[in-house]
């Protein structure tokens, strides 16, 4: 199989349990994901960050099939040695044939079912086949019987988990909203997942709710061998509970690697911890030379196409993909902060770009310094 | 008591004013809304011309009937269960409800003298009262009967309300014992009980099970999976018509095509579900409405096989599983076979007992499947589509078995109807019946057997019970037939039950499992599904 050969190529990646190639998702014009690659390995908690809009969610959509990728492959290597490419599965398959797992950013819980019956629901797969595709289980058998009672306690221990247990009869609607969040990561347990994606999944939490979530997080990642990817705003819980980070602007990556080292990358410092336009051009000028900061001001005119050196200046995605109308769209200059310190970082290396930017720039919008406030 | 000063007191009418100025605007909109429908009415005289007639005078009369209604409403109804409300909350005393002062012993004492008196003269009441007054007498003895009936239902609603499914089961099964007994008492023979039965059990018991059935079977589509059928009576034709032709044509026998029928329905569910399913909402509800005509236009213009809006008749009774049969010309007929008189009773009383029997068996697989995987889904699908696909459930198969099962029993229901009329024919499957049966599972609260049961009994015995109410004639003069009103009447009581029972007679849901203790989860949690 394709996935099979994949593995032989790289058979460094093998403890990868998600590897994600090149993957693009575009709506229309709109380039969501641009050519994206990140791995997550087998048995830790990667974090997928970036800011508001940055695509997170749409990676998300797109690894358990609500959204079939554009371009680009996503394989998930199961424990037992099998891999699927998720972007081919049907979106029900995913969760059951290849154990993937999720949680959604607006909670989808079943309100109207009991705390018990939404885990119920998880597993019904697994019933389905015990019930003999409910053939059975209508006329009673046994066997249907005993993996009821299994797939109850299944929800018990993670009710258990969870901290739920003792509302385990209450309509899962009827929960406070911190309790909503642990019984959809438990509910997404009880599918037997190998991989649970979580998609902001301390959002709205307090510090005590989300202090709970971060224990829970670890302990699934401890006894149950799940990995875990996770997107996530709040940097605490990122930074304390996350092994790998990736993460992501505008449908890019602009970082990946331990907590420490992205939070010390400029570009992260630049594009996630939300540095204004102006403040932009401080920490450049802070850290950069004059060079640096005249390119920023003279990059190419929206108007007249992208210049040769525009994916330095630029938005990274929107304006070197062409619409299907044959039209551009491009992201204001300097909307992307973190590609504004590449320019910088990248500037030494590329001379020649970095003329032709320069040339470029005169002709058109050369602008003294002074001018700017 | 010490005088409590209420801020409000300067900007708040007294109940008088308010309700002097509501009764005017209510007045005022009913003059606006009836003026042309009550006021003016057309006709054609003799030369074909259209001719107006005024009726300023009913106009006036229903006018000011809503102007006073209202204004009495609120100047003594509202302030009147304000204070209940107060005093019950104040006092903690339980003071004497409005329930418990209109249900009191006394009175209910008479109303059962009063009704045994006037159900004995019966008879003789016209000859000594004379024939008008013993039309109203009549109606003080169905208003006593109800009397006493509420008051019992009142006194023993504890007690009702805890064993409601074994009391409607019981009271089921001994209906038609029941209705024959009274009926042989009371004309003083048993065939003439028999006789009299007839339309207790026809029309009464079997119609009204025909409709618990069909919504029984919806609910599984529309109150479980959330998806909104509008072209169920579809189904319930496909049944019929499977029952009619293969029987007319191949003399096959009523218990082996039950099944078919039914199977035959699953398909078509199937089939429709198919191309449906991508659809939700309101646009799978125009589909499946579209299915609806479609089967009934196809039905009138397939006249080789249908025999078009003719319809089939003669369609073979249903046999006593082959042992006895109804037929007065068979050997084998049961009057024969068991040495007894000759009634057509016989036949109506098994066939109530047949539907009881399909009806319990919808319910118990219903209930049945509730617990299962799949019914589960179902409900899951109800609640959130999406969380189901990421939960690994395949939404297409468990939206097409809640399409098969729903029609299934659609399909058993209709073949039970066309043995039961033995004569089917296009008429009987119009969009009214999609939209009664509907109608019946939002009425009874969506997804709960026993709230469908009771707004089917109440829908079409209520209707049925307006064919009863001869003495109208007596009030509203002898053109007055009160079956043509029925639609009014069920609109109106569809409109008040939805005010006073939003999410229908039982709107709260039976949770499949439990840990420690079942408890009904609150209509508000539950969602009805977008398709």
């Amino acid at each position: 199989m394709n996935a099979n050969s994949i593995q032989k190529a790289n058979p460094g990646m093998n403890d990868a349990i998600l590897q994600v190639q090149h993957l693009s998702m575009k709506f229309g014009g709109l380039v969501a994901i641009g050519d994206l690659s990140f791995a997550a390995k087998r048995g830790e908690i990667t974090a997928l960050i970036g800011p508001n809009g940055a695509g997170k969610t749409t990676v998300f959509n797109c690894i358990t099939g609500f959204y079939k990728p554009s371009e680009g492959m996503i394989t998930l290597n199961r424990n037992d040695g099998s891999s699927f490419l998720l972007e081919r599965l049907p979106n029900h398959e995913i969760p059951a044939r290849a154990k993937v797992a999720r949680t959604f950013q607006n909670i989808r819980l079943f309100s109207g079912m009991t705390l018990l019956e939404n885990l119920l629901v998880a597993q019904h797969n697994k019933l389905m086949k015990a019930s003999g595709y409910t053939i059975l289980g209508l006329f009673g058998f046994s066997g249907y019987r005993k993996a009821s009672a299994e797939s109850i306690e299944l929800a018990r221990h993670w009710l258990e988990k969870a901290d739920l247990i003792d509302r385990a009869d209450d309509p899962a609607g009827d929960l406070p909203y911190g309790a909503q969040r642990r019984l959809e990561i438990a509910r997404a347990m009880c599918t037997g997942p190998e991989l649970l994606c979580l998609d902001e999944p301390a959002a709205g939490l307090n510090p005590k709710e989300s202090a709970a979530l971060n224990e829970l997080l670890i302990d699934i990642k401890n006894t149950s061998g799940a990995s875990i990817l996770l997107i996530e705003h709040d940097m605490s819980v990122v930074m304390q509970i996350s092994d790998h980070v990736v993460v992501l602007e505008y449908g890019r990556k602009i970082s990946d690697g331990s907590p420490q080292s992205v939070r010390t990358d400029p570009r992260v410092i630049a594009a996630y911890l939300g540095v204004d336009d102006e403040e932009v051009e401080t920490v450049l000028t802070e850290v950069g030379d004059e060079d640096v900061i005249e390119q920023l001001d003279i990059g190419p005119d929206a108007a007249h196409g992208p210049g040769t050196s525009s994916s330095y200046l630029a938005g990274p995605v929107s304006d070197t993909v062409g619409h299907s109308e044959g039209e551009r769209v491009t992201v204001s200059k300097g909307a992307s902060k973190a590609a504004q310190v590449d320019a910088k970082a990248n500037l030494p290396r590329k001379p020649s770009e970095r003329a032709t930017a320069k040339s470029t720039g005169k002709a058109s919008t050369a602008k003294p310094r002074g001018g700017r406030k | 008591m010490a005088v409590t000063v209420s801020p409000e007191r300067d900007t708040v009418a007294t109940p008088i004013q308010r309700a002097l100025k509501e009764g005017f605007y209510a007045g005022a909109i009913s003059l606006g809304l009836f003026v042309l429908f009550i006021g003016l009415k057309t006709g054609q005289n003799m030369s074909n011309e259209l001719v107006v007639t005024t009726r300023w005078g009913l106009l006036a009369a229903v006018v000011i009937a809503t102007a006073v209604g209202r204004f009495l409403y609120v100047a003594y109804g509202q302030p009147f269960m304000a204070s209940q409300k107060i005093t019950n909350v104040a006092t903690g005393l339980l003071p004497a409800s409005v329930a418990s002062r209109f249900f009191q012993l006394p009175w209910f004492v008479a109303a059962v003298v009063v009704a045994l008196l006037l159900f004995v003269f019966n008879s003789s009441l016209a000859g000594w009262v004379g024939a008008e007054p013993a039309g109203y007498l009549q109606f003080l003895r169905a208003l006593a009967i109800i009397y006493v009936l509420a008051c019992v239902i009142y006194y023993f609603r504890a007690f009702i309300h805890a064993n409601f499914t074994r009391l409607g089961i019981t009271a089921l099964v001994l209906y038609p014992i029941l209705v024959v007994a009274v009926l042989s008492l009371n004309a003083w023979s048993i065939t003439g009980g028999l006789q009299g039965s007839l339309k207790w059990v026809d029309n009464f018991g079997i119609q009204i099970l025909i409709y618990v059935m069909l919504a029984w079977g919806l609910n599984i589509v529309v109150g479980l999976a959330g998806l909104l059928d509008l072209g169920y009576v579809a189904f319930y034709a496909l049944g019929a018509y499977a029952y009619a032709l293969l029987a007319t044509q191949y003399g096959l026998s009523f218990w082996i095509l039950l099944p078919a029928a039914g199977a035959m329905a699953a398909l078509w569910g199937v089939l429709l579900g198919f191309p449906v399913l991508r659809l939700r909402g309101d646009y799978l509800a125009i589909v499946t409405l579209a299915f609806g005509e479609i089967i009934r236009l196809v039905l009138i213009n397939w006249r080789e096989v249908t025999n078009g809006s003719a319809g089939i008749s003669g369609i073979p009774k249903v046999s006593f599983f082959g042992l006895m049969s109804f037929n007065v010309s068979d050997p084998n007929y049961i009057a024969k076979v068991l040495g007894i008189a000759q009634s057509g009773a016989y036949y109506k009383i098994f066939l109530y007992y047949l539907i009881l029997g399909l009806c319990l068996l919808t319910a118990f697989v219903t209930i049945r499947l509730r617990r299962l995987p799949v019914g589960r889904a179902w409900e899951a699908l109800r609640e959130d589509e999406i969380a189901c696909r990421s939960l690994g459930i395949n939404t297409t198969t468990t939206k097409l078995t809640a399409f098969a099962t729903g029609a299934m029993f659609g399909g058993f229901a209709g073949s039970f109807f066309a043995a039961r009329q033995g004569f089917v024919s296009p008429e009987s499957f119009v969009f009214l019946e999609s939209a009664i049966i509907l109608a019946i599972v939002v009425l009874g609260g969506m997804g709960s057997l026993v709230g469908i049961a009771v707004a089917a009994m109440v829908m079409i015995g209520g209707t049925e019970a307006l064919r009863e109410l001869d003495f109208l004639k007596e009030i509203f003069g002898p053109d007055f037939t009160p079956e043509l009103y029925r639609m009014l009447l069920f609109g109106m009581a569809m409109v008040i039950v939805m005010l006073w029972k939003p999410r229908g007679f039982v709107g709260s849901r039976e949770p499949t499992a439990f840990l420690k203790e079942r408890r009904a989860v609150s209509g508000s949690f539950t969602k009805e599904g977008h398709g």
